[in-house]
Order: structure tokens, then C-alpha cells, then sequence
């Protein structure tokens, strides 16, 4: 694996970060910023999509959707407006790379969205920022002014004729903004329901036009991919499986967030692929206190738990999917110590999930509160080991996998607690017939 | 030009439910091709007048499609089928086991904060959540854990109240106050399984059709606050009805138990209102058990003297007073002093005779004002026999009640109303439902429509006068009462007493729209049927009945019969010669150029 070399990877998305001054036009600039931008605006709209399509990027944001197919989705010929959302609303529990990016480099991911709306024939991007980034929110606004005054953003951008408008929008503080369509929703200022599919996005999105939704990240490696080409990014990470035609392959630098039980804790950026283990033993300082990782979560709460076996799988698209979990999501690696207890995480998580569905499908609604309840009973010393059954039916029964609900939420919901129950069972089994109560602190309710 | 293929693999017009082949039509969803088919696909979310949101997650299906080759293969997931449109050639499964689960699943899920106060619930015996869970449901939660505990909101509108725990958040009534009132009180607020439909804080939703959340509302949990605690719904009979509000006519259900009408419903179809109505139409029946109201025929003492039926008079009266006065038992006079009681064969006897002989004696004098709020029928039986005894008999058009203008709705975030192309609900002004039935009968029979104003404006030489009323408020016009001030014979057919029924020499007590029978055409020229759901209130008679009898037809009056004979004499109404107007009623026009 090419990873292995990873301890001398030069970091391209992060390279600016913690420079003096790095969230400024002018050090932007100076560092060689926005010619990338030049050279797009002398390309075709087509073929900076077929770049995009060639580099391989996928979708930053969780689900890892092929960005250059994303962009081709738009219907040809459209009258009238066509926007770009951008998802800022970085809100899966463990996840920071948007905030650094944005609170670091702002620019990059700015001609990032130029660039991608340029693509894309939008002429106004709306950027959902998650109402708590408050310094993300300043900091972008004072780069998008900058930009204005510099004339890359406004009317006729570097003399190419092209114009665009960025937006700033605030979320209000609710993880289902984070969906694309429960973004375009609160975006058009209605509570963020995600809508039902088709018609997609693309086709109609935000107030009803042709939209395109993408990730902060991913826009932070569009600037890089035009300056050095497709040929480069696929440089980096795993390829496709040749024995498996719907693998499009794991390509570039990714930015992985360590969390949880590590010594040193934070963001670190590497080629797609990189194991658990080395992330926590190589980079992360190991687990603390001197203890052994019991679970990692591989990429965000939702997608589920890897068990202390699991440790080497490659954290690219296909590689948690390999070992039970949802996906690589946002890569944000949370890790859990031999002396926590896996009741107390899940409850945690199903708590989580239960405040944070929308409320829309009645099997999210209702399953999420039901699966809190049942462990919050079984953290009490009342539970049976018939609720573990049960709790893996109500996780088999929601989520867009069986088809029970609109949106991918309830999938995430759901996963924890699959993985929890058929990797950790006897540890919950122990747990129900000792009929103790948990140690762990009390938290606030869910609601 | 371009050759259409005809001859090529012929094209799948039909879908297979369970099985069973049925034809697909444009834009239809799983849920209608399935009940085509005879198969239930249970909903809650979903309504064919408001938009899909496929969020209750109950009407989940197994689809596939036909293959070229004739091999069906099936999705993997779930589909809602609400939103699933049918494609020719789809294979669609609602009895495999993993649809069967997911039904007894999304009902578990529904059920788990539900409070089961069925027992005294007004939604039980019409409520989908019983239905469902008999159906589809289990028998039995595996919840352990306390209930969500909510407080139900009676403030939530002056007609509804919200029993916020029985809910389902299907948000129909949510989509309703968007997409049809477009007044929009109603909201969820929080999130997740601790939602409720609310209202802004004094924002209640007292639109004009708020009463409709009441009907979308697939459980309990929207109640009429009109109908709340009164009955049982499955002691209800309802009768296919039309609203007489107004000149839209909308279909209604009368639900009546023991000669009691509770609740009136909006039956769905297409050709009239569409799916709702409106609460003026909704709550304002109330006046057809008023106390107010004529309950038996009255004549005055000399007019019973001077006929020769007059050897009834040494009968006892029905019901008088001291003063041998006749009052209705809310002790208000009805009719004129001095007026008796008689019974009905002798009255439409007597009324035969004083009409015949105020014709002969001058048959110009002579008018009869036929009111918007009769029916087809009963203004073709008078209308009928007036001309038929002498051709100069005058016909009049009672008054037409206007209440301001046209109500259309959707209305928009300023409340202002739609353009009429645009309208998902109408409230007519014309507050009448026959106005269009009673002028095409007016005009057959003497070829133009005099309206009561025009021939009372400026002193009239009219003498004796037939008026029917039937309005549920007060209708004679000063210029009216001005009009028949000294009458040499003075007949009044109403529901109502009015200044005209205290000086009348006979007084008909008619009946309403819940005790008649017979045919609105509404604005639009759409005759529809409606049935008596409830007897004559008192010693009162249908309308028709007392016409059928006046004018000496053969047999019992039935409407059905009589709509056959009106079809084959008036041109303008041969297409209910069918009798039986079905459902939806029959257009009588296929433009609006027959309406003018």
C-alpha cells in the first residue's frame, strides 16, 4: 500500500494552515492562490468537468458521490438561474475539517467554488454554514469581501465574463441541515425536512432551479486539481477494484479527524487509505492513559463502530463498508478505550440521533426515541436481554437501506447500534444480567 | 410527417397488483392502481388533493418491472406508494412478508406514543389508526419504557380543538392551510419523536375552511369542536346531500341519528367543490331544527269560512292558543291573527280552490314567486301547473341572496385571493344553491326570468300572490312587504315565519334541505341529487311533497321520476333523463354558454 510511505506526505489542503496571516488574499496570493481560478476561466465549462471526472474526487461530505458525475447531472441548456450550495453545516459528532479550513484557508475553499460554479454555469452559490462556526462565518465574510474588491467575485470575474454571487447563510443549529435537501430546504428559510427524491437536486433544488450541493473539502482540492491535473490527484490513494465495476476507487488527500480516547487529538491530512491503527499510533500520540482502543468509530458517529480487530482496515470509500460499518463518512475517527463501556457510548449515540431527527418519517421518529429509551432502561439495571433483539429489529427496520425513510439519517442511526450489538453482544449481555446501573455521569436529556 | 409505429411490440397499458392485471391511468401512484385492483395499501400522509411528502412511511410496497423478455425483477428497497408513480408493465406486491412487516412495523412505531383512549375518542369507528392496526397492525407493543406526555391544545382554532397525543404528524392538516386555505396557521414545531402541530401564539386557525383539518385528519387528533362528545359515529346514517350555502353547490354527507342531523361532511367530487367545503356551509345548518321554525300549515279564519272545505272548521286546530292564535312552540305567531289550524289535505285543498279562483277571477293579478333554495323539481311542479291552469299566470324569481364577493382561496402570504383560474376552493356570494335550476325553468316557461325586484319596483298591479321562501334568514324586502300590502289572496310557502306568513291567508310549512329531496344546479350548471336525510321537522312537509299533492300528480312525489319528466319536456335539463344523477350529478351544459 502506498500508505505506508504516508510519515513523509506533504499536506496539500492543509499546507497554508497555521501560517501567519493565512486566511488574507494577499498571503493567499503570495502562496501562488487563484491561478488555478485563471486557468479555469480559460477552460470550457465541459472540460473542467471532465477534469474533475478523470481526477476521481468524490464527495467530502460522507457519501462519497463522484463530484465530476455530480457537476454532468445539471440538465443541459437551462434558462435562468442554476445555484451551488455549499455544505458547511459540519455537524456529525467528531467532525472538524470544514471549520479548520475555512477558519485557516478560507481562500482556497473560495476558489474552490468559484471554480466549481464556473463548472457548474451557477451564478450564485449559497455557503450553509453551521450557526455555531461563528469565526468560520467572520472569517469567510471577510474573504468573500476581499474577493469582491479584488474582482474575483461580482461582475465579469478577472475579465472572463463570467459573474457570481456568494451568499453566507447560517444554519440554526440542527444536524438534518446537513442533508443536501434539508439544506435547500432551511437555505429557502423552511424547516429543514429533507424532500423526497426524484426530483434531485440537479434537476430541481434550491427555489426550484437546477442545484448542485457539495462539501467544503471538496471544493478545497478543486483549485489543486486544475493546477496539477487529474494525473496527480490519482497519485494519491487507493485505486478501484478492478473486480468490483461499482468501486470508483479512493483518490486523493483527505483530511482525517482524530478524536476520543487518543493522547493528541486533531486533524491531520494524508492520502485516502490510511489504517486506524496508524492514525492513532503514528499520529494521534496512542490511545490514552496507556489503554487499548475497545472500538474506533471510523468516519463520524453514524457510520458506526469498528472492534479493536478491525483496526487495519484502510479508512478509504470501501474500506469500513468492508468490515460492517456504513461508510467512511466524514473520516472522522473517534476512539473509544478499553474502559468505557459500549452500553454508555450507544446510549449516547441513540440520544444523539433521537434530538436530531427531523421528525419527518415515523420510523426514524419514532425508532431513534424508542432505541434511546431502551438503553436509557437498560443503563438503569432494568434491561432484558430480549431489548437487544429488539433494538437490532428496530434497527434493521429504519433507514433508506430497507426504504423505511426519505433520508440517510435513520441509517446512521441505525448503524451504531448494529455494529454495537453483533460485534460488542456479550458485552451488553454481561452488562443486562448483572443488572447494574451506569457509572458514566448523567447526561441532559435529549430533549 | 411523422409515421407512428403501430405495428411494433404492442405497448403495456397495465400494471399487476398482487397478481391481478389492472389498467394504469396517467399520473396515477401505487395507491390508486392498487385499489383498482381491489387492494387496500393503507396511508395516512398521503391525500389526492394536497401534495406527496411520503413521510408516514405506511403505505410502503414491493414494485418491479416487466422485462422485455416477460421476467419481472423486483427493486430491493421498499417504495412509498404514494410516491411511486405506475409505469406500465410494473409488478407491484403488498402481500410478501417484508411488506407485511414493514406495515406491522410503521403501526408499532405510530402506536408507541399513542394514548389508546379510544373509548372516548370521536374519531373511533372512523379512525385509520384502529383500522390499520386491525388490518396490519400487532396486537400488542413492545414498548416498556413511560409515553411521550403531551398537552392537547383546545385553543387551537374557535371550531377545532387538537388532542395533541393521538397524532400521527402526518402534516395533512399542515399541507392544508398551505396548499388549499393557503392561511397557514398550522405548523410542527420542535423535532423528532416530541413534535406537535401547533398554531402561532393568538394566531389561531379560524379560516373558512379550517373545518376540513377536521376530515383530513386521519385520527383522532383534530376534532370538531361542534361535534365533540355529541355521538358515536357508528350510530350515524349519512345520506348524499348538497350544501345549499351557496351556488357552489358542494356534495355533502348528512350524517343524522334518530331524525337528528350532527354533522355534515364533504363528499369528494371532482365535478363540483373538489374534496372540502367551507365552515359557513359546515356548521351553519343548525337552523333547520330552530325553534323558530313553521311546523305545521295555517290558515286564516276567513279563508277557512269561505271555501268549501269549510266544514272542517268545527275540527279542533292543531295546536292555538288562548286567543286562538297560532304560535309555534317558541311562542312566537306565526301567521296572521285569527288563523287556524287545519289539517293538511284540507289546506292543499283549500289552496287548490283559492288559487283556481283568483286565476279565473284575473289571471294577470295573479304571480308566483319561485325562490332560489327550491329544487328543480318543486319549481317545475309549480311553475307546471300555474302555467298549465292559464298561460298569463306570472312567474317571478324570488330574491337572490349576494353576501359580498366571491371567496377564493388558495389566498396568498397578504391574504390576498387568487385569480378565479387559479382557485382550489370557492365560497360563492350567491348564497343560494338553485338559482341556475329555478331560471332555466323560469325561462321555459315564459321565456324570460322577472326577478321579484323588477316587477315590484314602482307599484305593481299584481293582486294575489304564491310566494315560496325556504332561505334559513329573513328574505322579504322592504319593497316587497310594501308591494303585497292589500292582496286579494295571499299564499306563503317558507320554513320561516316572515312579515309576509303573519298576513298570509294560508300559510305551507315547507321543509329544508336535510328533509326534502330533489336537484341543485350549481353555478357552474352541474345538477346533482340530494336525499332527504331527516323527516319534516313537526307537522312541516317537503316542499315537493306539498306541491306533488297541490298539483294533483298521481302516486308518491319522487324526484328521480319527476327529473325523467322534466328531461324529456325542457331541453335544457335532457341530460337527466337518466333519473338518478349518480355521484358527481350531471353537467347540464358543456360550456358555460348554455348558462346565460
Amino acid at each position: 500500500m502506498d500508505t505506508k510511505n504516508s510519515t513523509k506526505f506533504e499536506p496539500i489542503l492543509l499546507s497554508r494552515v497555521g501560517r501567519p496571516n493565512s486566511t488574507s488574499l494577499e498571503s493567499y496570493r503570495a502562496d501562488g492562490g487563484y491561478t488555478a481560478l485563471g486557468k479555469a476561466l480559460k477552460m470550457s465549462q465541459p472540460q473542467i468537468i471532465d477534469l474533475v471526472k478523470a481526477s476521481g474526487l468524490r464527495g467530502r461530505g460522507g457519501a462519497g458521490f463522484p463530484t465530476g458525475m455530480k457537476w454532468s447531472f445539471l440538465p443541459p441548456n437551462v434558462t435562468g438561474p442554476i445555484y451551488m450550495c455549499i455544505n458547511g453545516d459540519e455537524s456529525e459528532p467528531g467532525t472538524f475539517n470544514n471549520r479548520i479550513l475555512i477558519e485557516e484557508d478560507p481562500h482556497q475553499v473560495l476558489e474552490g467554488i468559484v471554480i466549481g460554479c464556473y463548472a457548474t454555469r451557477a451564478t450564485t452559490a449559497y455557503f450553509y454554514l453551521r450557526y455555531e462556526y461563528g469565526r468560520c462565518y467572520r472569517t469567510l465574510q471577510k474573504a468573500v469581501d476581499e474577493m469582491y474588491a479584488a474582482g474575483l467575485l461580482g461582475q465579469n470575474i478577472l475579465g472572463s465574463g463570467y459573474g457570481l454571487d456568494i451568499h453566507l447563510h447560517r444554519g440554526a443549529c440542527a444536524y438534518i441541515c446537513g442533508e443536501e435537501t434539508g439544506l435547500i430546504e432551511s437555505l429557502e428559510g423552511k424547516r429543514a425536512w429533507p424532500r423526497i427524491k426524484p426530483p434531485f437536486p440537479a434537476i430541481e433544488g434550491a427555489f426550484r432551479r437546477p442545484t448542485v450541493v457539495n462539501n467544503v473539502e471538496t471544493m478545497a482540492c478543486v483549485p489543486h486539481i486544475v493546477n496539477r491535473g487529474a494525473e496527480w490527484f490519482q497519485s494519491m490513494g487507493v485505486p478501484k477494484d478492478p473486480n468490483n465495476p461499482r468501486d470508483a476507487g479512493s483518490y486523493g488527500p483527505k483530511l482525517y479527524c482524530i478524536s476520543g480516547h487518543v493522547n493528541k487529538p486533531g486533524l491531520v491530512e494524508l492520502p485516502m487509505g490510511i489504517s486506524a491503527r496508524e492514525l492513532i499510533d503514528d499520529y494521534a500520540g496512542g490511545v490514552w492513559n496507556g489503554r487499548k482502543a475497545k472500538a474506533v468509530v471510523p468516519g463520524g458517529i453514524s457510520m458506526g463502530f469498528m472492534s479493536a480487530d478491525e483496526l487495519d482496515t484502510p479508512l478509504d470509500f470501501a474500506g469500513p463498508g468492508r468490515v460492517g460499518c456504513l461508510g467512511l463518512g466524514t473520516a472522522a475517527v473517534i476512539v473509544i478505550d478499553d474502559q468505557t463501556s459500549m452500553v454508555d457510548v450507544l446510549y449516547n449515540t441513540c440520544r444523539f440521533f433521537a434530538h436530531e431527527s427531523c421528525g419527518q418519517c415515523t420510523p426514524c421518529r419514532e425508532g431513534t426515541a424508542w432505541s434511546t429509551k431502551i438503553l436509557e432502561r437498560i443503563r438503569s439495571g432494568h434491561g432484558k436481554l430480549s431489548d437487544l433483539d429488539l433494538l437490532l429489529e428496530i434497527s434493521n427496520s429504519i433507514g433508506t437501506i430497507p426504504g423505511t425513510t426519505i433520508c440517510g439519517l435513520a441509517d446512521g442511526a441505525a448503524w451504531p447500534i448494529k455494529n454495537a450489538l453483533t460485534k460488542f453482544r456479550p458485552e451488553f449481555e454481561e452488562y443486562i444480567r448483572s443488572g447494574r446501573k451506569s457509572e458514566a455521569p448523567q447526561l441532559a436529556g435529549a430533549h | 410527417m411523422n409515421v407512428v409505429k403501430s405495428q411494433d411490440a404492442p405497448v403495456a397499458t397495465t400494471a399487476v397488483v398482487n397478481g391481478m392485471t389492472v389498467e394504469v391511468g396517467p399520473r396515477e401512484n401505487v395507491i390508486q392502481v392498487a385499489r383498482k385492483a381491489g387492494v387496500e395499501i393503507p396511508h395516512y400522509c398521503w391525500h389526492e388533493a394536497l401534495t406527496v411528502v411520503a413521510s408516514c412511511r405506511m403505505c410502503l410496497v414491493e414494485v418491479g418491472e416487466t422485462k422485455p423478455d416477460g421476467s419481472v425483477v423486483m427493486g430491493g428497497k421498499l417504495v412509498p406508494g404514494c410516491q411511486t408513480p405506475v409505469k406500465p408493465g410494473m409488478v407491484i406486491r403488498t402481500d410478501t412478508n417484508k411488506v407485511k412487516t414493514a406495515q406491522a412495523m410503521t403501526l408499532e412505531f405510530l402506536l408507541l406514543n399513542h394514548p389508546l383512549d379510544c373509548s372516548i375518542c370521536d374519531q373511533a369507528g372512523e379512525c385509520y389508526l384502529q383500522d390499520y392496526t386491525y388490518k396490519f397492525g400487532k396486537a400488542k407493543s413492545r414498548l416498556n419504557e413511560p409515553k411521550v406526555q403531551r398537552v392537547d391544545k383546545y385553543h387551537i382554532g374557535e371550531q377545532i380543538a387538537l388532542f395533541t397525543d393521538r397524532c400521527v404528524m402526518c402534516t395533512r392538516c399542515v399541507r392544508f392551510t398551505r396548499e388549499i386555505s393557503g392561511t397557514a396557521e398550522l405548523q410542527v414545531v420542535a423535532r423528532g419523536s416530541v413534535e406537535e402541530i401547533d398554531v402561532f401564539p393568538n394566531k389561531p386557525c379560524n379560516n373558512k375552511l379550517a373545518g376540513n383539518v377536521v376530515d383530513l385528519c386521519p385520527v383522532g387528533a383534530l376534532c370538531s369542536k361542534d361535534f365533540l362528545y355529541k355521538k358515536r359515529v357508528w350510530w350515524l346514517k349519512s345520506q348524499k346531500s348538497v350544501c345549499p350555502g351557496c351556488s357552489t353547490g358542494c356534495s355533502i354527507e348528512v350524517d343524522q341519528n334518530d331524525n337528528r342531523v350532527y354533522r355534515l361532511r364533504p363528499r369528494t367530487n371532482p365535478l363540483a367543490q373538489g374534496h372540502f367545503m367551507c365552515d359557513e356551509g359546515r356548521f351553519g345548518f343548525r337552523y333547520i331544527e330552530d325553534n323558530r321554525r313553521l311546523r305545521f300549515p295555517a290558515l286564516k279564519a276567513s279563508t277557512s269560512a269561505d271555501t268549501p272545505a269549510s266544514h272542517h272548521k268545527n275540527q279542533a286546530p292543531l295546536a292555538m292558543n288562548g286567543n286562538g292564535q297560532a304560535h309555534s312552540p317558541s311562542g312566537m305567531k306565526v301567521a296572521s291573527d285569527l288563523a287556524i289550524v287545519d289539517p293538511w289535505p284540507n289546506i292543499i285543498s283549500i289552496t287548490r280552490e283559492r288559487i283556481r279562483a283568483a286565476i279565473k277571477m284575473n289571471a294577470s293579478d295573479f304571480a308566483a314567486v319561485l325562490s332560489p333554495m327550491m329544487s328543480v323539481e318543486e319549481a317545475y311542479l309549480l311553475a307546471a301547473f300555474l302555467k298549465g291552469l292559464e298561460p298569463r299566470v306570472r312567474l317571478l324569481m324570488g330574491p337572490i341572496p349576494i353576501v359580498g364577493s366571491d371567496d377564493r382561496y388558495p389566498k396568498s402570504v397578504t391574504g390576498e385571493a387568487p385569480a378565479p383560474g387559479n382557485a382550489k376552493f370557492t365560497i360563492r356570494a350567491e348564497k343560494c344553491p338553485n338559482r341556475l335550476g329555478v331560471e332555466l325553468i323560469l325561462k321555459h316557461f315564459q321565456g324570460a326570468v322577472v326577478p321579484i325586484e323588477q316587477a315590484v319596483a314602482g307599484g305593481t298591479d299584481i293582486k294575489a300572490w304564491y310566494f315560496v321562501g325556504g332561505y334559513p334568514h329573513g328574505w322579504v324586502t322592504e319593497p316587497i312587504e310594501a308591494a303585497v300590502k292589500d292582496p286579494s289572496l295571499l299564499i306563503v310557502q317558507d320554513i320561516f315565519p316572515s312579515p309576509l306568513s303573519m298576513r298570509a291567508d294560508i300559510v305551507l310549512a315547507g321543509g329544508t334541505f336535510t328533509e326534502r329531496e330533489g336537484s341543485f344546479v350549481n353555478h357552474a350548471g352541474l345538477a346533482q341529487a340530494f336525499h332527504p336525510a331527516t323527516r319534516a321537522i313537526g307537522d312541516a312537509r317537503a316542499d315537493g311533497r306539498i306541491l306533488h299533492e297541490l298539483t294533483q300528480q298521481r302516486g308518491m312525489f319522487n324526484a328521480a321520476v319527476l327529473r325523467q319528466e322534466i328531461a324529456n319536456h325542457i331541453p335544457a335539463f335532457k341530460r337527466m333523463a337518466c333519473g338518478d344523477l349518480g355521484l358527481h350529478g350531471v353537467r347540464l351544459f358543456d360550456s358555460r354558454e348554455g348558462l346565460s
